[in-house]
């Protein structure tokens, strides 16, 4: 909402100026985006009047004028617009006037003839669009006064940034109540008087939707002259609050728009058949708009319909073909009061929004109809004449806006907003808002609303209105009480921080990719699950859901390399979605995955430059899950996964359940993402590693431990994996440590088989293991491993 | 005893000669050992009176004692010598790198929200989660929005369907809070919010915090109190909050709190478009609607609820001036934090 702050002080007028002014609506939550000059910054322009005019002796587009309003006299003034003429007055900028962009005049010679100024166009002043020739004045136009004083230009535009409950503010009328309150000043509107009819001519109106449209106020205004011009002053408020001038009869209805805040509609009388009937539209119904769109119309929307069919979407914009033009001669005007619940969400629907639209969903005044059409009536009747109907009023009283009432506890304003405040303030307060006080006891008050505020409905309404009025600022700051209950933690909840940590200290750095990713993406890395796709994306980069964070990954791995960044660890945690298998609910999974790329070690004087490979991620997974302290529950097995190599690819299982995978990006998407090297990656799912063990002592033993290493042959294909699990269980119960410190294929020992060197460490907790108890434990571990693998001691 | 004499200064002389270990042993054995010379003498006591024996032998002993103690002297000095001459060899330049991994840094966003978390987890707030794909009912209808609310329009909504959407901002998960556990309430929610609309300073994903308080007795001035004491503490400076009226569906009544502009301390600058302040949370006391919604007595129970932009946090913060760069995930920035 746009408005002069000239206009405003017509209906209240606050010691304060303009920036004063819009400093106090913000802060009463009518939000000020701009407080802007009504025109561009110039001085020295007077109203001129042209007296002579004759065409230039060597150019063909120019003329040689002769202009009065310079106090000195008559001045030669040559200009090139074409309508210039004798008898019209226009804007001179006298020699040594400004205009805007520090534009100075001087004295100049045109193709040999001297010129004393300029005759300016609208554009040139920066006081509207016209730049076709030079502005014409009104005739009533007083030559020689200071164009800012005749315009009254020493004004500014205010900018409101209205929330949605605030429709009762779309009026200047709305802003002068809230400045009344604000400043706890009067506000005198306009005189608006009923207009006498002088004839009897009116239109049948029916309400068919009575539930949208319970109120319409119609009048018939016959003999009308469209041509004559808006007033000049008219304009400019129009101007000043952002609307173009269109014609005298557009012009008062958004002028009453832009004044009280009620949208109105002026049809041609001779387009309409029959009355006027106010329905829903049938499906498919078709009607071209103003903007000279055709639109075919759905079942859920209002029309302002005749005999003939669609005239108009109610609330929202006119029908071209009833529309007033330069040939009318009679209107009808309408003036009604839409539900809102009938008109939001309808212009959006056909990707419409207008001034109107953006008043009827929000809630206008229900009763203002009448008056709106009486002040319509009695600017049109100034302007362009014409013999007024009576005022039609159809009402479907039942289906009106309900009035409410509101009560107000006293005890209610200290406690809910932490304020004391005088019974009398607060009665003052509420009054001046426009609400009406009906009743009062030792509780409180009870108050009518009036039927422009939409928004208040509930007692918590009022409090924000005392507390807005009151002023937020004003309000203490109190810190919270609070009881200091001690809330049980579970020591087995392993903090994703924790994990996050280690990884840092394992050179990670975090990443945030968006959730939502290409869909050929998501079909490359994980072609078997449709994903999530969005209704309206902002693009199709950015169109699915992600069903594994690895994509996100591989393209901010891919961005860094474009920009020479060639080694990477980068992890990110975050949600999943995987669709439910058939219609299932939809799995949002919070995973921790990470990628790394380039070589093992930073660039630096003592590295190698060696590259990272499977066993580096897994390394980083095994520190993650060292955080769980339950070892023997967590295994790697070889998996298959359509984003990673074959090969190279592990399923991590906690007691035989899958929470994550880890391996090598399979080559072909290395090749899609242009990747020089291979890239390494991991996801898993937070919730799926579960909760650590909490560690239980073992007494620590007093007698020695031996340690026994074999050397195994067993065949390429056997996983070390297994050889250690059946090694271990094969020890029996005194082996407290066990490891693989080397595997070995090639010179000396048969192509498909490997050496697998492990160390095992025996201790009794009570007493010194004896050799024989060794040698067994070590032997059953022999037969194991040659029974199971046909493994054989090397 | 005039030998004696001549010996030990013989002796003392040959121990500061001694080039090694082996030159200063062959001193003691000449000299000290069971038939060095200073030795020796102890032998011809005997040939002395019984009055003098004591005294002879005394100095004889003195004088070996003497020698002893300089090969000892000597014997230190020269291992010292020697360790400091492998310790000279064994020096390596202490200016070079150290050896190993760089350590990495959480996301700007992540540092942000783990701030935010750290100063409301004090005040006994609990973080809680919940799902980005979010049903209409928890977005919008729960909070007070029902469908056609022209407060939707201000949302831009990615749609699932028509009755699942992104989550547009973290207030559903105060629903979900409020449908499980009974007040008192005292809950932050962090996380990913998703706004169809993306240009300079908007992108299509987000972070937000939504915080939530529900006791008896609480009131306007207490959510002025909590908001304050955070802008405070986050920003760790005594930076002036103003709090301005706004709207949303499921707050009455409803706030904007400002901060003065950091960037010029209220002056007027680019960064505060000349207002001297920056806009910096939407809050408010929470609708007796959503109480509705979730079975809270609203006569008993009264709360307040609040909701921040975790990047336009960090950007002040830290001073990063381009939102874009968040999600760019670029190392050259990630390493900066």
């Amino acid at each position: 909402m746009k408005f002069s702050n000239a206009w405003l002080r017509e209906w209240v007028n606050p010691d304060l100026t303009a920036q004063q002014l819009a400093d106090q609506i913000t802060m009463a939550g009518l939000e000020v985006d701009a407080v802007e000059p009504v025109a561009g910054a110039f001085s020295g322009v007077v109203v001129g009047e042209i007296v002579a005019c004759e065409q230039h002796p060597d150019a063909d587009k120019l003329r040689v004028c002769k202009v009065k309003g310079h106090p000195e006299g008559e001045m030669q003034v040559v200009c090139g617009a074409p309508n210039a003429r004798t008898g019209i007055k226009i804007p001179f900028a006298l020699v040594g006037a400004k205009l805007p962009g520090d534009f100075k005049i001087k004295k100049a010679k045109l193709r040999g003839v001297e010129s004393f100024g300029m005759l300016c166009a609208q554009t040139e002043l920066e006081l509207g669009d016209d730049n076709d020739g030079i502005w014409e004045l009104p005739e009533d136009a007083v030559t020689g006064t200071d164009l800012r004083e005749y315009l009254q230009l020493d004004d500014s535009t205010i900018e409101v940034d209205l929330t949605p409950n605030r429709s009762d503010c779309l009026g200047v009328a709305g802003i002068a109540r809230e400045v009344g309150v604000l400043n706890r000043c009067e506000v005198t509107p306009p005189v608006i008087e009923a207009v006498a009819p002088v004839i009897d001519d009116s239109l049948q109106v029916s309400l068919l939707a009575e539930d949208a449209c319970p109120r319409y106020v119609g009048r018939v205004i016959r003999n009308i002259n469209i041509d004559a011009e808006t007033p000049l002053w008219m304009q400019e408020r129009l101007r000043r609050s952002g609307v173009r001038s269109i014609d005298p009869v557009v012009d008062v209805t958004n002028y009453v728009l832009l004044e009280l805040g009620q949208p109105m509609h002026a049809f041609d009388l001779a387009k309409l058949s029959g009355g006027i009937k106010v329905r829903m539209a049938e499906q498919g119904e078709k009607l071209t708009l103003l903007d000279e769109q055709e639109v075919e119309l759905k079942a859920d929307t209002l029309l302002i319909a005749d005999e003939k069919g669609p005239l108009a979407i109610a609330g929202i914009m006119g029908g071209l073909d009833s529309s007033v033009t330069k040939a009318t001669n009679d209107i009808f005007l309408e003036s009604a009061f839409f539900s809102p619940l009938a008109i939001a969400g309808k212009a959006r629907s056909y990707g419409l929004h207008t001034d109107s639209s953006h008043r009827f969903e929000r809630g206008v005044d229900y009763r203002l109809q009448e008056k709106a059409i009486e002040r319509a009536t009695q600017l049109l009747l100034e302007i362009v004449g014409g013999e007024p109907g009576p005022v039609h009023l159809r009402e479907v009283t039942e289906a009106m806006p309900a009035e409410r009432n509101i009560t107000l506890r006293r005890q209610r304003v200290s406690g809910g907003l932490g304020i004391e405040m005088s019974d009398a303030e607060i009665v003052e307060i509420v009054t001046r808002l426009g609400l009406e006080k009906i009743a009062e006891d030792s509780e409180g008050w009870t108050f009518l609303v009036p039927s422009f505020r939409f928004d208040i409905a509930i007692e918590s309404d009022l409090l924000e209105e005392l507390a807005r009025v009151y002023g937020y600022n004003r309000i203490p700051s109190v810190a919270l009480k609070a009881s200091l209950d001690i809330v049980p933690r579970a020591e087995a909840n392993v903090a994703q921080s924790r994990l996050e940590q280690t990884l840092l200290s394992r050179g990670y750095q975090e990443a945030i990719t968006f959730s939502f990713i290409d869909r050929d993406a998501s079909a490359k890395f994980d072609p078997e699950v449709e994903p999530v796709a969005l209704q309206n994306p902002i693009s199709a980069e950015l169109s699915v859901m992600r069903t594994t964070l690895m994509p996100g990954l591989v393209k901010a791995l891919q961005y860094n390399l474009n920009r020479q960044q060639d080694r990477l660890r980068l992890f990110e945690t975050g949600l999943r979605f995987v669709p439910g298998n058939e219609g299932g609910a939809l799995q949002q999974e919070r995973m921790l995955a990470g990628l790394i790329y380039g070589t093992r070690q930073p660039e630096g004087w003592t590295g190698s430059k060696d590259l990272v490979d499977f066993y580096d991620i897994k390394a980083d997974v095994e520190a993650l899950l060292s955080h769980f302290e339950a070892e023997g529950e967590f295994t790697f097995v070889p998996a298959r996964h359509s984003a990673l190599h074959p090969g190279q690819c592990a399923e991590l299982q906690r007691n035989g359940k899958p929470v994550g995978v880890l391996g090598a990006l399979h080559p072909e998407l290395q090749k899609a993402y242009d990747l020089p090297k291979g890239a390494f990656l991991f996801e898993l799912s937070l919730d799926g590693l579960g909760q650590a063990v909490i560690p239980a002592f073992i007494p620590l033993s007093k007698f020695p431990e031996v340690r026994r290493d074999l050397a195994i042959l067993a065949d390429v294909e056997t996983p070390v994996g297994q050889l250690a699990e059946s090694a271990v269980s094969a020890a029996g119960e005194f082996l407290t440590d066990f490891n693989i410190f080397d595997v070995y294929q090639g010179k000396g020992i048969d192509f498909n088989r490997k050496s697998v060197a492990m160390g095992l460490t025996f201790q009794h907790p009570s007493r010194t293991l004896n050799d024989e108890e060794i040698n067994a434990a070590v032997q059953a571990v022999v037969s194991e491993l040659e029974q199971k693998y046909n493994a054989s001691l090397r | 005893m005039q030998e004696l004499q001549s010996l030990t200064e013989q002796a003392l002389a040959l121990v500061e000669k001694a080039g090694d270990l082996a030159a200063l042993d062959q001193v003691r054995v000449d000299y000290l050992g069971k038939k060095g010379q200073i030795t020796a003498l102890l032998k011809g006591l005997g040939k002395l009176s019984a009055e003098e024996r004591p005294a002879a032998g005394a100095k004889i002993n003195e004088a070996k004692q003497q020698v002893q103690d300089a090969i000892n002297a000597r014997r230190t000095a020269m291992e010292k010598a020697a360790i400091e001459e492998k310790l000279a060899k064994e020096t390596i330049d202490v200016t070079l790198p150290g050896r190993g991994e760089d350590h990495g840094s959480m996301h700007p966003i992540t540092r942000t929200l783990r701030r935010i978390e750290e100063i409301f987890q004090r005040l006994g707030f609990s973080v809680e989660q919940g799902p980005e794909v979010e049903g209409d009912y928890y977005n919008f209808e729960a909070l007070n929005i029902p469908a056609h609310h022209p407060a939707r329009a201000m949302h831009d909504t990615f749609y699932i369907d028509p009755s699942t959407v992104l989550r547009t901002h973290t207030s559903s998960v105060q629903i979900r809070t409020m449908e499980k556990t009974n007040p008192p309430l005292r809950i932050i929610c962090p996380g990913r919010v998703y706004r169809c609309d993306s240009d300079v300073t908007h992108s299509p994903m987000f972070h937000q915090v939504e915080g939530l308080v529900i006791d008896e007795g609480v009131s306007f001035a207490h959510l002025k109190g909590c908001i304050d004491q955070f802008l405070k503490a986050f920003f760790e400076a005594d930076v002036p909050v103003r709090f301005r009226p706004s709207y949303f569906p499921f707050t009455e009544p409803s706030a904007e709190a400002d901060i003065q502009c950091t960037n010029c301390g209220g002056e007027g600058c680019r960064v505060c478009s000349g207002t001297g302040w920056l806009e910096i949370l939407g809050c408010g006391m929470v609708h007796p609607n959503v109480f509705a919604s979730c079975d809270i007595d609203s006569e008993k129970y009264s709360g307040f609820a609040f909701g921040l932009g975790v990047e336009r946090m960090a950007m002040l913060r830290y001073g990063v001036n381009d939102l874009r760069l968040f999600f760019d995930n670029d190392l050259r920035f990630l390493k900066q934090f």
